[in-house]
């Protein structure tokens, strides 16, 4: 499994309240969650992303609310994968469990800058951005979580365990 | 090597001798909650998967409290959709409007949430229940939906920060100060991934509705949970509240802790987080300028109890609040409103100059109660005052107690009351 897309760089504590602001959770249409997601931090994210795009970001990606809305949001608009030096840990498992690729990679997270194009390679761990040449190792997921990301979410690993 | 308290009831609940920091179990929930927002993305997903049971109908919670009475349309259909969701599986603990109230203040009070317990919640202050000694988190709608089928979920066990509270609080100061300044010294996400186990002699100083403030916002700091140990206030506490059996987890002498810290109670100050993140923490003396207040919100499921409301209406009593202030006091749970009721508390609200709201998280959210418009700055006593998050992106919140919420309505300005 690969990704490959232009890079969305955002800083540290991007909390779930900006990637999908709660006057619009009185909806739960992926679709319609998608037109307003980033929308208080990055005006011009919806209107730009394209399919395949990255969002890369410091410490702390995804605190506050458990909103599941916020993974979905970002997974409806085509991204392909955040990558994070930490993520708040009710987004990282929201992210597994709705099957959005996440990496946690320090490295990748300081020195990607926006709008490089860059290629994870998912089984490897690879981070390469193309722009600057760079390769980085990303934190591989463990077994347990690799199976759920495989069966496309928590619900389908559950259904196919049982 | 010795577990923690987290550890243990984690251990007990996966089957388990004993278990490690960082290692991958499953266990077995006593209750899983949702609300109006979140709810209603899990029942899809059982749907879509053809998941047609519950695991237990007495330990599923539902809780529609975000945006009830509902705000819109949109939202009404949320709360159709987990209206009919309860109805069809005979949810027992499912909250209508008028029996309802906010969700992590309403479940320890219904007696629902014991100690020893295991328990997810598709709610980030989850969390709060730490403060009867139990395990509880925050999850996403897939956890929820997964944990009503099947009564598990999986956990990665954390390791701890241990904080040993010592020493009492000065009047004006509570629970809210206490984790503002454990916030603002550990950062946002000083706590990511980890338990807060809160132990030592100055617990005993803290009232359980200071308890619940200071689990409730763990979260704030990034953890999984945090959590108190039992002591005779707890236990009165459950025994008042609930009838089912509760079980006591002490962490072993030998446990390992990444960090200890000491917080002296006695040294602690009314404390504000700055806006946008809980971190920026000012004592109260530390601001030297008058910053001019629009709007003052009490309540939530932080800062929305009995004793927040008494805190508050002490202050208030006999003044008014500052020309031109917006005071929104929204008690918690309907017992804790005819509580506030019965002891005139909402008289010397609404004779304050504020008004008094049915049990809603509306203000806090940014949703609705109390939305704030373009540069308006207000001091909440809820728990996150990141861009946007009450309303307008420039608009501006800081994160107080309720004693401080009140002195500064009326003053119209930033400000504590005088001891």
């Amino acid at each position: 499994m690969n990704a490959k897309g232009r890079v969305f760089k955002y800083g540290d504590n991007v909390d779930t309240d900006v990637i999908i602001p709660a006057r619009y959770l009185n909806s739960s249409d992926p679709k319609e969650l998608a037109t307003h997601c980033m929308e208080d931090i990055d005006k011009e994210f919806v209107s730009k992303v394209k399919a395949g795009d990255i969002i890369v970001a410091t410490k702390n990606f995804g605190c506050g609310s458990s909103r599941e809305h916020a993974p979905i949001a970002i997974k409806a608009n085509g991204v392909s994968c955040v990558i994070a030096e930490t993520f708040a840990r009710i987004f990282y498992r929201n992210a597994i469990n709705i099957g959005l690729p996440i990496m946690e990679c320090k490295e990748a997270s300081e020195k990607i800058n926006a709008g490089d194009e860059v290629e994870i390679n998912f089984d490897t761990g690879e981070i390469f951005d193309k722009t600057t040449g760079e390769s980085f190792k990303g934190q591989p997921f463990p077994e347990f979580m690799q199976k759920i990301i495989h069966s496309d979410g928590l619900l389908n690993y559950i259904k196919n365990r049982d | 090597m010795g577990m923690t308290m987290t550890q243990k009831i984690l251990a007990a609940h996966a089957g388990l001798e004993s278990v490690v920091a960082g290692q991958l179990i499953e266990a077995d929930l006593d209750l899983v909650l949702g609300n109006d927002i979140t709810s209603p993305v899990a029942i899809k997903e059982m749907e879509k998967m053809n998941l047609t049971e519950v695991f237990n109908k007495d330990k599923i919670a539902l809780v529609p409290d975000h945006f009830v009475p509902n705000k819109d349309i949109k939202s009404a259909e949320h709360c159709k959709c987990v209206r009919e969701f309860a109805l069809k599986n005979k949810i027992t603990n499912y909250f209508e409007v008028g029996k309802m109230g906010i969700e992590h203040t309403l479940l320890p009070e219904q007696g629902l949430t014991v100690a020893g317990d295991v328990i997810i919640g598709a709610d980030s202050h989850t969390c709060t229940y730490g403060a009867l000694g139990a395990f509880s988190t925050g999850v996403g709608s897939t956890d929820m939906a997964a944990g009503m089928a099947t009564g598990k979920a999986w956990f990665k066990v954390p390791s701890a920060i241990k904080f040993n509270v010592v020493g009492k609080m000065n009047k004006w100061v509570s629970g809210k100060d206490v984790i503002l300044h454990i916030i603002g010294m550990i950062g946002v996400d000083g706590a990511l991934y980890k338990s807060m186990e809160f132990v030592g002699e100055g617990i005993k100083n803290l009232s359980m509705d200071d308890r619940f403030t200071i689990a409730n916002m763990a979260i704030e700091a990034g953890a999984k949970n945090g959590i108190f140990p039992v002591d005779e206030l707890t236990e009165a506490y459950l025994k008042e509240h609930s009838k089912r059996d509760y079980k006591v987890y002490e962490a072993d002498a030998d446990a390992v802790y990444d960090e200890e810290y000491t917080i002296d109670l006695s040294t602690l100050k009314p404390t504000i987080a700055f806006p946008h993140l809980p971190e920026n923490t000012h004592t109260i003396d530390e601001i030297k300028e008058q910053i001019k207040i629009d709007q003052v919100v009490i309540g939530s499921c932080t800062n929305g109890r009995i004793d927040d409301l008494r805190c508050a209406a002490e202050v208030l009593k006999g003044h008014k609040v500052a020309d031109g202030m917006r005071l929104i006091v929204l008690p918690a749970t309907q017992s804790i409103y005819l509580q506030a009721m019965e002891e005139g508390l909402l008289r010397t609200f609404i004779e304050a100059g504020g008004v008094v709201s049915t049990p809603t998280c509306g203000p806090c959210l940014g949703g609705y109660m109390g939305v704030l418009a373009e540069g308006e700055k207000c001091v909440s006593t809820t728990n996150r005052n990141f861009v946007g998050r009450m309303g307008h992106i420039t608009s501006e919140i800081y994160l107080a107690s309720p004693a401080v919420a009140a002195a500064s309505a009326i003053k119209g300005y930033i400000a504590a009351p005088e001891v």
